[in-house]
C-alpha cells in the first residue's frame, strides 16, 4: 500500500494560555510518498518529530494540518482501528496476562461482523505469523518469560495477524542489546520481504536505519533534510546536519574558507575549488576520506593510533577541527608511513563536503556538481524517491529556544518541582552515605 | 566489624516501637488466647480469688443459641459479603471515571475521598437523621419525614420505616423492618469504605502504562473488552488487595451499627434479644460480652479472629489463581 504525507503538520500547544511563543512544531510540512512495499526509516536525533510522524500515520495522534493518504484512500481523519495498520510500540506493549498466543489472538477477537474468523480460522492465522517470526514454540508462555527479542517478535506478530496494510515500527530495537539488535534488524528485513507490507519504522541510530531501509529520510526540528537511498544519503548529504548525523566514526568537521578557487583549512591549501565563491565554510571529510602520503597537503599531529585489525584508525589533531580529534581510517598496511608525530594526508573528493558556514548548505566543488546532477537522473529515471531540504534550514538555535522553551513549561509543573526535588533529596542522601 | 555495629545501632532505633508493640498488642493476643481458654476467671482470681481452671466452657457458652453470638454471626457474614463486592465493583467504575477525565478530577477526588476523614460516628448520625422519620406515634402524624422518605414521598412513594421503631400514627402502622434496617447500614458501609477503595485502584490505574491501551485502540478493541480484558487483569493485584482488606474490615464492621442504630445495636426501643430486631455485629457482641466476663469475650474475640484467618486465606487462594502476575 502506498503511503502519501501531504503537507503534515503537528504543533503541540504551548501550556501556559499567556505565553504563545511556547507551542512546539513537533513537524513541519512534512511531504512524502512511500511506495507500497518499501521499508522506509525516518531517522533523527531526540525530539525530531519522527515518532509524532508515526503516531500520526496511525492515526493515535491527529495532526494539526496536512493530509494522510493510504492508497487513495484519505485516512487523516479515520479511527486507528479502521486505517488497517500494525503498530509495534517502543517497549511492545504486549499485555502481560496474557500468554503468546493470547496476545496475537487478541486483535482477531476484536473484529466483528462479517470480518469475524471462527476460532479455528483465527488460531490457523495465528500460527501462521508466529512461525513468520519464529516464536510458535513459544506460544503458551507469558511475555515476562521471553526475552527481549523474543518479546518484540511476539508484538510484530501481534502487528502483522490481521494483515495490515502499513506496518509502523516505534524504535523497534531501542531496548535489545547490541547482538540482538544486529540479528532482530536482519530479521525485520526478512520479515518485511517476506510479507510485502510497506513499512515504517523509526530510529536515531543511523547505523539501524542505513542497514536495513529501502529509503532514510533524515529529520531535524520536525523538518526532513534529505530522503533517499542511504548510500546516497550518505554519499551525496544535502546540508551539515546530515553529513553529521549519518556515519560511525562521525565525519570529521573542519573550519575553513575558499579563496580564490582554493579550499583552505587552517593556512593549508587542501583542494582546488574552481569556479567557487570566496566565502566561509565547514569542510567535512569522511574518516575513510584520507590517503597518507608524505605529500599531503593536510597536516595533523598523531595522538594515538587505534588498531582494528584490518583497518588502522590514526588519531590526530588540527588547529581548524572542531571535533576535538580527527579520526581518518587508513589501511594497516599503511602503517609503515607514519614516522614522527605529523601526519600528511590527502583527500578524496567523494569523501569531502563543503558546506556554506552561514546555510550550512552543500557547496559542490571540483567534479562534485556533475557526481551530483548524474546520481540525480539516475534516480529520476528509476522512479526512486529522493529530496533535499531546501529553504533555511531549522537552526540550533531555535533548538535551544525550544528547550528554553520547555524548561520555562516544566518549572510551572508543581510535579516536575516535586520531582526535581525528590531527585535531588536522592543524590544528597547518596552524599551522606558516602560519607 | 562494622556490619555487627550497624546492627545494634539499628535495634536500638527499633527499641521504642518493639516495647510498644511487645506490651500493646503482641501481649494482649497471647493473653486473649489464654484468657479463652480460662473457665470461672474474674480479674481478682490471680490474687487469691476465686480458683479458676482450664477448659473450653467459655466456646460453649458463646455458642449457646440463646446468647446473641449466632445472630451477630450471621449479621456480620451477610454485610460483608453483601457489602464487599458492591463497594468494590462501584470503587473500580468510580475509579475508571475517575481516571479517563481531566478537567475536575482533583474536585472530584476531593468529593469522594472525603468521607475517609469524617468520624464514623458522625456519619453515622447524619444517616440516622436522614433516614429517620422524627415525632409521630401513639395515633400522631411525624412531625417530619426525614430527607429520605421525603423524597420517595416526592415521587409518590410510600414512606419506610428505615431505623426508627413501630409508629403507628392513627393512618396506619409503620412497622420495623429488619430488611430496611439492613439497607440503610449496607448504603452507610458501601459509601464508608468506598474512598479507601478508590484511592488503591486510581493509584493502580495510573500505573498501568498507556501504551496497552493505544495498542488495544489501534487493534480496535471495544471499550468493555478493554474494561474486562485489560483494565481488570492489570488491576487484579490491587483488586485482591482491596477485596481481602475489604472482607477483614467488614468482619470487624462496629462503628456503622453504633452511628446509626447507638450502642443498642438495634431500632430504638426495639428488643435486642430477639433475632428479628438485633443488628448486633461480631465486634459490638464482644464488646457486650466484656461485661459478662472477660474470658467470654476472649473466646468470641478467637473465634472472629478464626473465622478471618480461614477467609483471608481462601481469599489468597482465589487471588493466586486469579491474579496476574
Amino acid at each position: 500500500m502506498k503511503v502519501v504525507l501531504e503537507h503534515l503538520t503537528k504543533i503541540f500547544p504551548s501550556r501556559s494560555k499567556k505565553d504563545k511563543g511556547a507551542e512546539v512544531v513537533a513537524v513541519n510540512d512534512f511531504n512524502l510518498e512511500i511506495p507500497d512495499g518499501k521499508l522506509i526509516g525516518l531517522l533523527g536525533p531526540s525530539g525530531c518529530g519522527k515518532s509524532t510522524t508515526l503516531f500520526m500515520i496511525s492515526g493515535l495522534q491527529a495532526p494539526t494540518g496536512g493530509r494522510i493518504y493510504f492508497g487513495d484512500d484519505d485516512v487523516t481523519s479515520l479511527a486507528p482501528e479502521n486505517r488497517g495498520i500494525g503498530l509495534v510500540f517502543q517497549n511492545y506493549a504486549l499485555y502481560p496476562h496474557l500468554t503468546v498466543q493470547q496476545n496475537i489472538l487478541f486483535p482477531l477477537q476484536n473484529l466483528k461482523g462479517e470480518n469475524r474468523l471462527s476460532k479455528e480460522e483465527m488460531l490457523t492465522r495465528a500460527n501462521e505469523v508466529a512461525k513468520l517470526v519464529q516464536i510458535d514454540e513459544f506460544m503458551n508462555r507469558k511475555p515476562s518469560e521471553l526475552s527481549g527479542g523474543q518479546q518484540q517478535r511476539v508484538a510484530i506478530a501481534r502487528a502483522l495477524v490481521k494483515m495490515p496494510r502499513v506496518l509502523l515500527l516505534d524504535e523497534p530495537l531501542s531496548n535489545l542489546d547490541a547482538r540482538l539488535r544486529l540479528q532482530t534488524r536482519e530479521e525485520i528485513r526478512r520479515i518485511q520481504r517476506d510479507t510485502q507490507i510497506t513499512t515504517i519504522f523509526v530510529t536515531h541510530d543511523q547505523e539501524e536505519a542505513m542497514s536495513i531501509s529501502d529509503y532514510i529520510v533524515v529529520m531535524k526540528l520536525g523538518v526532513i533534510m534529505q530522503t533517499g537511498k542511504p548510500q546516497w544519503v550518505y554519499d551525496d548529504p544535502a546540508n551539515l546536519f546530515v553529513a553529521k548525523f549519518l556515519g560511525t566514526p562521525p565525519i570529521n568537521v573542519f573550519e575553513g574558507r575558499v579563496e580564490g578557487g582554493r579550499l583552505f583549512i587552517g593556512e593549508e591549501c587542501v583542494f582546488e575549488a574552481e569556479g567557487v565563491e570566496d566565502q566561509q565554510v565547514y569542510v567535512g571529510i569522511r574518516p575513510e576520506g584520507f590517503i597518507l602520503e608524505d605529500s599531503g597537503k593536510l597536516t595533523c599531529k598523531v595522538s594515538g593510533i587505534d588498531v582494528m585489525g584490518r583497518d588502522v584508525s590514526i588519531v590526530s589533531t588540527n588547529q581548524g577541527s572542531l571535533n576535538p580529534v580527527v579520526r581518518s581510517i587508513i589501511s594497516s598496511d599503511d602503517l609503515g608511513k607514519i614516522n614522527g608525530d605529523t601526519v600528511r594526508f590527502n583527500l578524496k573528493e567523494h569523501k569531502l563536503f563543503v558546506f556554506n558556514k552561514d546555510t550550512e548548505e552543500r557547496v559542490y566543488i571540483g567534479g562534485q556538481k556533475a557526481v551530483h546532477d548524474e546520481a540525480v537522473a539516475k534516480m529520476k529515471a528509476e522512479g526512486q524517491i529522493f529530496a533535499s531540504h531546501d529553504g533555511p534550514l531549522p537552526k540550533e538555535a531555535d533548538d535551544a529556544a525550544r528547550a528554553e522553551n520547555a524548561a520555562a513549561n516544566e518549572k510551572k509543573g508543581f510535579f516536575s518541582r516535586r520531582k526535581k526535588r525528590a531527585s535531588e533529596g536522592q543524590n544528597g542522601g547518596s552524599a551522606d552515605s558516602e560519607a | 566489624m562494622e556490619k555487627r555495629k550497624n546492627q545494634w545501632k539499628a535495634w536500638i532505633y527499633l527499641l521504642p516501637a518493639l516495647v510498644i508493640l511487645l506490651i500493646f498488642t503482641v501481649w494482649p493476643i497471647i493473653n486473649t488466647v489464654r484468657m479463652a481458654f480460662l473457665e470461672d476467671y474474674n480479674a481478682l482470681a490471680e490474687v487469691g480469688g476465686t480458683v479458676f481452671h482450664f477448659g473450653f466452657g467459655n466456646f460453649t457458652r458463646v455458642f449457646n443459641p440463646y446468647g446473641g453470638f449466632l445472630i451477630a454471626l450471621v449479621n456480620t457474614v451477610l454485610l460483608t459479603v453483601i457489602t464487599v463486592p458492591i463497594s468494590t465493583m462501584l470503587a473500580l467504575l468510580i475509579a475508571v471515571a475517575l481516571n479517563s477525565i481531566k478537567p475536575l478530577r482533583k474536585i472530584y477526588q476531593t468529593i469522594f475521598f472525603l468521607p475517609y476523614v469524617t468520624n464514623s460516628i458522625a456519619i453515622g448520625m447524619v444517616f440516622s437523621a436522614m433516614f429517620s422519620i422524627i415525632g409521630g406515634g401513639q395515633g400522631v402524624r411525624p412531625d417530619s419525614w426525614g430527607l429520605i422518605n421525603s423524597i420517595i414521598r416526592a415521587f409518590g412513594g410510600d414512606p419506610i420505616n428505615w431505623v426508627n421503631s413501630t409508629i403507628n400514627w392513627g393512618d396506619g402502622i409503620l412497622a420495623r423492618s429488619r430488611f430496611a434496617n439492613m439497607c440503610v447500614l449496607v448504603i452507610y458501609i458501601v459509601w464508608n469504605a468506598l474512598p479507601f477503595k478508590i484511592l488503591v485502584l486510581l493509584g493502580g490505574l495510573q500505573n498501568v502504562n498507556k501504551q496497552y491501551y493505544d495498542a488495544a485502540r489501534v487493534d480496535g478493541t471495544s471499550r468493555a473488552r478493554i474494561f474486562w480484558r485489560i483494565t481488570v487483569p492489570l488491576l487484579s493485584p490491587m483488586i485482591a488487595y482491596v477485596v481481602i482488606t475489604g472482607f477483614i474490615g467488614g468482619f470487624k464492621e462496629y462503628t456503622s451499627v453504633v452511628g446509626i442504630f447507638t450502642d443498642k445495636m438495634g431500632p430504638v426501643g426495639a428488643n435486642i434479644y430477639t433475632p428479628k430486631d438485633n443488628l448486633n455485629t461480631m465486634v459490638g457482641y464482644i464488646y457486650q460480652s466484656l461485661a459478662a466476663s472477660e474470658g467470654y469475650a476472649s473466646a468470641a474475640a478467637l473465634i472472629l479472629f478464626v473465622i478471618i484467618f480461614a477467609v483471608t486465606m481462601v481469599n489468597m487462594y482465589v487471588s493466586k489463581k486469579r491474579v496476574h502476575y
